[in-house]
């Protein structure tokens, strides 16, 4: 029962993260149709820049909790540049091509993004340590970390955000009505170029903190980490029902979930014969298997009709 | 003017055979390898071109068939299982086992639209390599990250490809001989991709590409003829795999990474999608260009700066990627694009651009 609680508390931290980069594939899907291929290493990218910028501030003597914040902000800024910079260079001028054709500049970018970072950071493992004890908690028999618990928050807190952000305002109200109807959206006056700037900025600033959590919390970052972590963001995307909010944040927690519980005891299921390092596999057979039986994903509607 | 154009194949038919000769002397041996290499990547690449550019269905996970052709091959040809089975069966008996994984993979899937099958094939891609590396223990099947070594060369009777034979005081060696095979191979392929694509299920393939409820409503059956697009293309890719086995001598997970499958997907659509002489041209300029990069990038960093600043490798995926951006801006049909895709692009008539429309209303 330990190891039990010990991987839903894993499975829970691992999916907030996940939450957060779906949260971007899925605004991006809703308003363009498009999978942002290269949206697992703007998450990368964001780790990298974090790094970089802890370790000089702490460097300069800047006190941990201001060092930490900025670092957050100065990775937060970049990728939402970044974000903005990758539409309009390697999408925009797309918008009307067949639909393979900003598929593959996605992958384009995300090679381009991966090779700078091997050139700037190099191929080694940098190891990322804050700069303050992480107390562990026991509970029952199971460990869970100060920074486990402020991740977990944290997404949660942003993902309220979001939902304020998407439902209650001006710029969210603009957002859903171009995911809507983006020719009758133009009409009534929204500025479609502005909208999908912003969803991406905004996807890019989700992506810039997940990446900040995820190397906090295993304490390492390395220029191939989006790659993976986007892909089962992805898939977390379409569990829930790509173009649905919520239905990212189920799915990345879920994905989550499955994805330790699988893992921690495969082994027993298969008899040994599996072991925990097909932990990667779960996330792809999740995916062919919702996209087999419920292509709309679970709180998505109809999607299997889009062209 | 069919003498001319006879006359203009035999040039081109010797050429091809004396390709190896004056790459030899001109470049050294070690362009004779890439040559070979050059000519897998172009059979994968006419392979991967019946999936994307006739039938239109993104695969990303395409490299996942050549491993399966590379590993039955290496499985059934080599000390690991202590089994030496003849080139003749094995390479055959990849080429179904690729075509079976291609039906199986394609009969779930192929309902689903574009981007969707991108990310499902992306999938399974990874899936084949994660099994690869661990389906060493508890029985050693795969041998796990290690890969497999000392696969038996190709060899038909006792002509072995992987040896050297002195030929009318000329020295033939593997390179040589493995380029004829390869292109012998190559060739066929080429020529089953033109008949083809002129042939009635080519035609329902571009149909399908086109439009896929019009075609259905023409009478055919998309749903076969899209998974006879995935095995078709599953198949060359298992032979190809094959080949590639035995004339490395060894396989390990490593050469089947997602890379490899970009790789190859960006011969497909930097040449020019569907059309055969694009494909071997995008093969034939991403096998070479990226190694005259590796090969000069070091040299001329040393020469302008005074030092190797950026590691020649990571540079040359960079360009690569790059490329990948630049064209589809620039040549969105790729750079020989075939005369019907070309048409679609430049076209300027009012029903293109409603047809155009639909990323948004796709987007609903």
């Amino acid at each position: 029962m330990d190891i039990f609680f010990q991987q839903i508390i894993n499975g829970l931290v691992q999916g907030s993260v996940y939450a957060l980069v779906a949260l971007g594939y899925t605004m991006v899907y809703g308003i363009l149709g498009l999978i942002n291929f290269a949206h697992g290493e703007v998450v990368m990218i964001g780790a990298m820049i974090a790094l970089t910028v802890l370790q000089s501030l702490l460097a300069a003597a800047f006190a941990p909790v201001l060092a930490v914040l900025l670092s957050l902000m100065a990775a937060v800024a970049v990728c939402m540049a970044l974000g903005y910079s990758i539409e309009r260079i390697a999408y925009r001028p797309l918008r009307n091509a067949p639909r393979l054709a900003p598929l593959i500049t996605a992958i384009g970018v995300s090679i381009v993004l991966q090779n700078l970072a091997m050139m700037i950071w190099g191929r080694e493992y940098h190891s990322f340590n804050l700069p303050f004890a992480s107390t562990s908690h026991h509970l029952g028999g199971a460990v869970m970390n100060d920074v486990q618990i402020v991740i977990v928050i944290v997404a949660l807190v942003i993902m309220a955000g979001l939902m304020w952000l998407v439902h209650q305002t001006r710029t969210g109200r603009a957002m859903r009505a171009v995911a809507e109807n983006p020719a009758a959206a133009t009409l009534m006056g929204v500025d479609i170029n502005r909208v999908i700037s912003v969803t991406f900025m905004l996807g890019s600033a989700l992506a810039a903190i997940a990446g900040f959590m995820v190397s906090a919390n295993y304490g390492i970052v390395h220029y191939y980490m989006g790659f993976m972590l986007g892909l089962k963001a992805f898939t977390a995307a379409v569990l829930g029902g790509i173009g649905n909010l919520r239905g990212a944040m189920l799915g990345g927690v879920l994905l989550g979930l499955i994805e330790s519980l699988g893992a921690g005891y495969i082994g027993d299921l298969t008899g040994g014969f599996l072991g925990s390092h097909y932990q990667d596999v779960f996330a792809f057979f999740v995916l062919i298997a919702v996209l087999v039986f419920r292509p709309s994903g679970l709180l998505g509607e109809k999607l299997a009709e889009r062209a | 003017m069919k003498l001319h154009r006879s006359s203009g194949h035999l040039t081109l038919a010797l050429a091809l055979l004396a390709l190896p000769f004056i790459i030899d002397a001109l470049f050294g041996h070690g362009w004779v390898r890439i040559a070979d290499f050059a000519l897998l990547y172009i059979m994968l690449a006419l392979g991967l071109n019946i999936v994307v550019g006739y039938a239109g269905l993104l695969d990303l996970g395409y490299i996942a068939f050549f491993a399966v052709g590379a590993y039955t091959y290496a499985l059934l040809g080599s000390p690991q299982f202590g089994l030496h089975w003849p080139m003749y069966v094995v390479l055959p008996l990849g080429a179904l086992i690729a075509c079976g994984f291609g039906v199986l993979l394609g009969a779930p899937t192929l309902k689903l639209r574009g981007d969707y099958l991108a990310i499902v094939t992306l999938g399974f891609g990874e899936i084949i390599r994660i099994f690869l590396n661990n389906l060493n223990a508890p029985v050693n099947i795969t041998n796990g990250p290690q890969g497999i070594s000392a696969i038996d060369p190709l060899q038909i009777g006792g002509f072995s490809f992987g040896s050297s034979y002195e030929w009318m005081g000329m020295r033939v060696d593997d390179v040589h001989l493995h380029y004829y095979l390869f292109l012998a191979f190559t060739l066929l392929v080429i020529f089953v991709s033109r008949r083809l694509e002129d042939s009635r299920i080519g035609r329902a393939w571009v149909a399908i590409r086109e439009d896929e409820v019009a075609a259905s409503a023409m009478g055919i059956n998309t749903r076969n003829i899209k998974l006879l697009a995935f095995a078709m293309g599953a198949t060359f890719g298992g032979i190809s795999g094959g080949l590639f086995a035995g004339f490395q001598g060894f396989v390990s997970p490593e050469s089947f990474s997602l890379m490899e499958s970009i790789m190859v997907l960006c011969m497909v659509v930097l040449g020019g999608m569907g059309n055969v002489g694009g494909v071997v041209l995008g093969g034939v300029l991403l096998v070479a260009l990226p190694e005259l990069f590796r090969n000069a990038a070091g040299p001329v960093q040393q020469m302008l700066l005074g030092k190797v600043v950026v590691d020649p490798e990571s540079l040359r995926m960079l360009m690569f990627g790059l490329a990948l951006i630049l064209v589809m801006l620039w040549r969105p049909a790729g750079l020989w694009p075939s005369t019907q895709r070309r048409r679609e692009f430049d076209a300027d008539d009012s029903v293109l651009h409603q047809e155009q429309e639909t990323v948004y209303d796709a987007s609903k």
